[in-house]
């Protein structure tokens, strides 16, 4: 007699993998992912990837233009600024210094935005109006006019700039984390969460926040986006980076001068920016589309 | 109807006034002393008794607070600290010509980002529509000071059709009546300062609508996909109308709706993210006003020209959602 094997009874996938796998389809998302894997890898491995010292000023190789010009040298491929310094090597290092703007300012915002959103859609009432109140206030001011009078007061460095791109993307988050963590109170799952005694942070942490991470993702990757163009933007005026650190935004600022001599020195720190932003949107709109079936079309 | 806009109006005042205080008091929260960050640490010591003197910082702060509270609710902004003159003068001054780029940059985006939406979403998964999203997001995420820099090198200096910076040529004459520029021209009749205004207004307008375009593009695409199909559309087609009926009179009219409200909002953002263009460009607005202030740490300029900014961006946002209100048939009155 032969045993009847029990038919494999597929297992109950939790969404979230569901979700992965559908941004694993999702080409805009992966081509996304591609750019800032790059460029992530560029910001880690800068020392060793970088074939000179971004800081390291040469007099005899000033303004040396890339290779594929008459002049161009192996030793500078994409050319030297006015101090001769190696354009590759500080376009390398400043990955690292975008991805520590995009990861430290946006973190910021999230920590701040997720933990009064959170509080304003668990507690309600009148706490939930004023804090409320406050992140309208904050949405009122053009982002980019705030962000600039908080450096102006502050000072201007990267550091300031971090903050002040924090600050005023706290509201995007709190906005998102209240809406759904309303929703969510309202589940079953809440209320027994309630009767069998948990405590509120336990049931705002471990039982609601868990539910909310989708939009909460794509925020946070198109935050990544603008926090990065945003800084930038910050360090051409000079409210950011300080020279000589290898900023994007500092790079096109200080390259103003040498735009008809030496216009290489100005056009690859922008494409550097624009890629880098338009990595994290792809992945931003492609998550969106696979985590928030709300918003496909 | 009134209701509903009167209940906005008054939504408005504790954020103006919380904006209020916040401008007030970061100069306050700033470390050190308020009257050394004005003048700079090289200051002499009369001088300083002299600002504090001059703007009142000796008195306690919520005097203060209550002063420069009086003097906005009469329209008073405070004077400048270098030039010792009105903030609200020197912003009248400028804000015509932000007003002449932001309104150019607007036209432009909502043209532009309007065919390119519509013409998407009727051909949605065609070639066109892939590489006018993909050039959408491109839009999205330009660096645009230096997409002006760009502009400048190959339209200015390579090519040499369009002026670098400023508003007017030396030497072309313009009698000014209403401060932009344009407009002046036509109403004075002047062709050759028409011609010239124009021809200035190109590249930073064309700079500063590149988001506005994108944004604008992405939208219509959305929310015209949505309506094509709905249900009448189907049975216009049905009906046996034309492809350009039914996407012009019947979808186009609906999906519209989302659309206006974003360009609204673009139009605030776009007054208020004119620092950067005005400031590449050498555009003499309220922009590149600021900007100089904050860079000869001109507080009282930066509080006066925040406040002012951010105060019509707030009314616009009023409008735009008034507005909304108005043409959306399906939320009025409630």
């Amino acid at each position: 007699m032969n045993p009847i094997k029990p038919k494999k009874i597929p297992e109950d996938r939790h969404p979230f993998f569901d979700q992965i796998s559908q941004m694993w389809r999702n080409k805009t998302a992966m081509a996304g992912l591609i750019i800032i894997t790059i460029f992530i890898f560029c910001g880690i491995l800068a020392p060793s990837l970088s074939p000179h010292d971004p800081l390291e000023t040469s007099l005899y190789d000033q303004i040396k233009p890339p290779l594929w010009h008459a002049n161009g040298t192996w030793k500078n491929i994409l050319g030297t600024d006015d101090l001769g310094r190696d354009i590759l090597s500080r376009l390398i290092y400043g990955a690292r210094v975008s991805l520590a703007v995009a990861v430290i300012s946006v973190g910021l915002a999230f920590f701040f935005g997720t933990l009064l959103g959170c509080i304003s859609g668990y507690y309600k009432g009148f706490l939930d109006s004023i804090i409320m109140r406050i992140m309208d206030m904050i949405l009122s001011f053009p982002y980019i006019l705030l962000a600039i009078v908080v450096v102006a007061y502050l000072g201007p460095n990267l550091r300031n700039a971090m903050i002040a791109i924090g600050i005023t993307y706290i509201p995007r988050f709190a906005r998102i984390v209240r809406g759904s963590v309303l929703e969510e109170c309202e589940k079953d799952y809440v209320t027994s969460a309630r009767a069998i005694g948990a405590r509120d942070w336990r049931i705002i942490f471990v039982a609601i926040l868990p539910n909310c991470l989708g939009p909460l993702i794509v925020q946070t990757t198109l935050s990544c986006a603008s926090a990065i163009l945003d800084a930038a933007a910050l360090s051409f005026l000079g409210l950011g980076a300080q020279p000589p650190t290898p900023e994007w935004g500092a790079m096109i600022a200080q390259s103003r001068g040498l735009i008809l001599r030496a216009s290489w020195v100005m056009t690859f720190p922008g494409l550097a920016i624009l890629l880098a932003v338009l990595g994290f949107n792809l992945l931003g709109d492609g998550l969106r589309d696979a985590l928030d079936p709300r918003l496909r079309d | 109807m009134l209701a509903y806009i009167t209940r906005r109006i008054f939504i408005m005042i504790p954020t103006l006034l919380g904006m209020s205080v916040i401008v007030f008091f970061m100069l306050h929260l700033t470390p050190g002393d308020p009257a050394e960050l004005l003048m700079g640490e090289r200051a002499s010591e009369e001088a300083l008794q002299d600002i504090r003197e001059h703007l009142g910082l000796n008195k306690p702060v919520y005097v203060q607070y209550g002063i420069f509270l009086k003097q906005l609710l009469q329209g008073d902004l405070g004077e400048t600290i270098w030039t010792r003159q009105k903030v609200w003068i020197e912003v009248k001054q400028r804000f015509p010509a932000t007003i002449e780029l932001a309104v150019v940059a607007l036209f432009i985006s909502c043209v532009l980002g309007m065919i390119l939406g519509i013409i998407s979403a009727t051909r949605q998964y065609s070639i066109f529509d892939y590489l006018s999203m993909l050039g959408a997001l491109i839009g999205v995420s330009m660096p645009i000071f230096w997409l002006g820099l760009v502009f400048m090198l190959f339209f200015s200096l390579n090519l040499g059709w369009l002026p670098m910076s400023g508003r007017l040529s030396v030497g072309v004459e313009l009698q000014t009546i209403t401060n932009f520029y344009v407009l002046d021209s036509i109403l004075t009749g002047n062709w050759e300062a028409l011609r010239d205004a124009l021809w200035h207004i190109i590249m930073p307008a064309f700079t500063l609508s590149t988001i506005p375009t994108a944004i604008i593009a992405r939208m219509t695409r959305s929310s015209m996909l949505e309506v094509l199909r709905q249900d009448y559309i189907k049975t216009a087609k049905a009906k046996g109308l034309s492809q350009f009926k039914v996407v012009f009179k019947h979808a186009l009219r609906n999906a519209l709706i989302p659309v206006v409200t974003t360009i609204g909002l673009q139009f605030g953002v776009l007054l208020c993210g004119a620092i950067l263009t005005e400031t590449i460009f050498a555009w003499p607005g309220v922009g590149k006003w600021m900007y100089d202030a904050v860079m000869q740490r001109d507080y009282m300029v930066i509080r006066g020209g925040t406040l002012f900014l951010a105060s019509i961006f707030i009314v616009i946002n009023l409008c735009v959602d008034v507005l909304y209100a108005v043409i959306n048939p399906r939320i009025k009155v409630q």
